[in-house]
């Protein structure tokens, strides 16, 4: 059995191997999107790829989109480091799912269009509650933006040997720069495919190591606990939980609760179900991706404990990358140089395929809702929306998006990326969960309801944030010279959850105006048969 | 979706009616008393879980056999009872939800093409 760490020594890699490798990536989406766009007329094509993809292909997408660098790098390298505790924020993310399979993805399918706010403002009066849940998913897909870019800039300085904050600013507007071609190009059909080629890659790569490091241990997952446990500082610690939460146990309750209910209230994340033909293939396409996605973090257990045991707790917090580096240098330990080159291209185009996701999510909802709906009313002067000049917008919106998040992820660079992305959960399923769940259950359900819920679900949450430890008050904080940290936990998940639902229930019952009778029974029977539900375009 | 109103108030289908019906309130009744006490459950299942590790450490520590403790298996019971609720979700809505769907959305479609 090998026990020494084997890549303790320090961190070879070869950046220009890595760049090829890299390079060669790029080259081949950017054939297959170029390739895809040429179908791409109409909104619908823009923004949903035509409906045409199928539930397979989608749950392909789906988890490429899903399996972002923060779980992929981030799952290894907890495991890796803290054992038990990485382990249990992936159950978390995967359990999440569950809510979408029985409560949302179908129902949402059949009831709206390209955006969450097609669901809510259904049966609901269009222009606030529009700006509302347009707004919300501003913020979550900004939030998620932000981590994505700057976890970038983190990620280039231990794979291509960059250290200076130059080298790494120009490789994250590199990226940015990339992902508005992707999606300028592309649309979602585009952006969808690079998700399913990327989901394919990394999910034969991590089944690769898994299969090699089990096979290192005589096929044994105790012979490998043995191992991590022979090799950590915490000895068996790393077997159960504690040492990452351990000290705050009710915040981790928190980080549970935001994790398994912020999923299914991901603006792209929900827009993914638009993208085919009918409820049907919504509902394969999730269940391709629970089992791709729970597959996936059995083998990330395997690596984390496999990159604890053959690299060391101690090399991977010492490497550049910190703990995001235990997957990369678990690859070099096992395949050298040309093993570590693939997973770190794999790395970049998950960042690269999230991104691209987030923003065409970003830019159909200002597109479709403020744009179209609010500002414009629907009409432009003959009754019909203006799909052309919607896309016009949209596109426009990428490259805007795109520029704020080059800025954006060059000015993050260095931040706390885990309170970024617990953020955009937190959001998630305070201000957007609640609302999508009202109006498929609860035919009372009204504006007032929806509003308060949005806007009150949102201003919890990111209040929460400002007065946690996180933003100010600890050494790690946003800001650590200030001190305003009350609020004791780092996840406001526990209170801001509840809120929205209660004030979704309070405006609910206070409101004195009746909704359509006629539009919530419309709803109700379009949600459950499909009746009516947006077809795929033919081309 | 402005154009909804305009668009499908002139078919003429009257969707009240429609969700009155003792073969809608069936498929709405099968659907909700499968979903709802199964989200209860996996909820309750998962809260419970994350309550354990997060407050019963010393339990969730123990060595069941080797190296492998009782919080692994656990986490690992997570996995099993996530991939068999998707499973069973989806032979149910295979075998019971989509036929009666199907059958009330093609009379919709059926009435709208002839009204």
């Amino acid at each position: 059995m090998n026990v020494t760490p084997l890549a303790a020594e320090a961190v070879k890699n070869d950046p220009v191997l890595n760049i090829a490798i890299f390079a060669a990536f790029v080259a081949v989406t950017l054939f297959i999107v170029i390739r895809a766009s040429r179908n791409n007329k109409t909104a619908a094509d823009y923004y949903a790829a035509g409906r045409s993809f199928s539930g397979t292909q989608n749950g392909f997408a789906i988890a490429g989109d899903y399996l972002s660098a923060a779980s992929f790098l981030g799952i290894c390298g907890a495991i890796a480091v803290n054992g038990y505790d990485g382990f249990l924020y992936s159950i978390g993310f995967l359990v999440a799912w569950l809510v979408a399979l029985l409560l949302v993805a179908e129902m949402m399918r059949n009831t709206g269009k390209f955006t969450m706010a097609d669901v809510l403002s259904f049966r609901l009066k269009q222009r606030p509650v529009r700006m509302a849940a347009a707004i919300t998913t501003l913020a979550v897909c900004f939030f998620y933006l932000l981590a994505q870019m700057s976890g970038a800039g983190g990620l280039v300085s231990l794979l291509l040997g960059i250290d200076s904050k130059v080298g790494q600013s120009i490789v994250i507007a590199i990226v940015g720069v990339l992902m508005i071609i992707y999606v300028l190009i592309g649309g979602m059909k585009g952006t969808t495919w690079v998700q399913i080629v990327k989901a394919g890659l990394l999910i034969a790569g991590a089944l690769a190591m898994t299969v090699w490091v089990l096979a290192l241990h005589g096929f044994s997952l105790n012979n490998l606990l043995q191992d991590a446990v022979a090799n950590a500082p915490q000895g068996d610690k790393i077997l159960g939980p504690g040492l990452k939460y351990g000290a705050n146990p009710l915040d981790f309750l928190s980080l549970g609760m935001a994790l398994v209910l912020g999923t299914a209230g991901l603006p792209h994340v929900l827009m993914r179900f638009y993208t085919v033909p009918t409820a049907k293939e919504a509902r394969k396409s999730v269940v391709w991706a629970i089992w791709l996605i729970g597959g996936f973090y059995l083998l990330s257990l395997v690596l984390g404990y496999g990159a604890g045991a053959l690299v060391g707790p101690e090399a991977i917090t010492k490497a550049p990358g910190g703990v995001n580096s235990a997957a990369p240098l678990l690859a070099q330990a096992l395949g050298g140089p040309l093993l570590m080159g693939f997973i770190s291209a794999v790395a970049f185009a998950t960042i690269l395929a999230v991104v691209a996701g987030l923003t065409i999510t970003a830019a159909a909802s200002f597109a479709h809702d403020i744009y179209s709906n609010v500002i414009k009313r629907g009409k432009d002067g003959t009754g019909e929306s203006d799909a052309a000049g919607e896309v016009k917008v949209a596109r426009r919106t990428v490259i805007v998006i795109g520029i704020l998040a080059i800025i954006g992820g060059i000015g993050a660079q260095g931040q706390n990326i885990a309170f970024l992305v617990a953020l955009a959960f937190a959001i998630a399923a305070s201000a957007n969960l609640p609302t999508i769940l009202y109006s498929l259950f609860w035919k009372r359900f009204n504006t007032r309801g929806a509003v308060w819920s949005m806007y009150g679900g949102l201003i919890v949450a990111v209040a929460l944030i400002v007065i946690s430890p996180v933003f100010s008050g600890s050494p790690t904080a946003m800001i650590p010279g200030l001190d305003i940290a009350i609020f004791p936990l780092e996840n406001p998940g526990i209170i801001s959850i509840p809120a929205g639902f209660l004030l979704g229930w309070i405006g609910t019952v206070t409101a004195r105006t009746a909704e359509s009778r006629a539009l919530a029974a419309e709803m109700e029977v379009r949600s459950l048969t499909g009746f009516g539900a947006e077809k795929a375009v033919e081309h | 979706m402005t154009d909804r109103i305009d668009e499908e108030s002139g078919v003429g289908i009257d969707y009240i009616a429609v969700e009155e019906s003792q073969r809608f309130q069936g498929l709405r009744r099968m659907q909700r008393s499968f979903i709802f006490p199964l989200a209860v459950f996996f909820l309750l299942w998962y809260f419970a879980y994350v309550l354990l590790a997060a407050f019963a450490v010393d339990f969730m520590s123990q060595r069941v056999w080797g190296d492998i403790t009782v919080g692994l298996l656990f986490g690992l019971g997570q996995f099993v009872t996530t991939f068999v609720i998707t499973m069973w979700y989806v032979s149910f809505a295979n075998r019971k939800l989509d036929p009666v769907a199907t059958e009330i959305r093609e009379e919709l479609e059926k009435a709208e093409a002839g009204a």
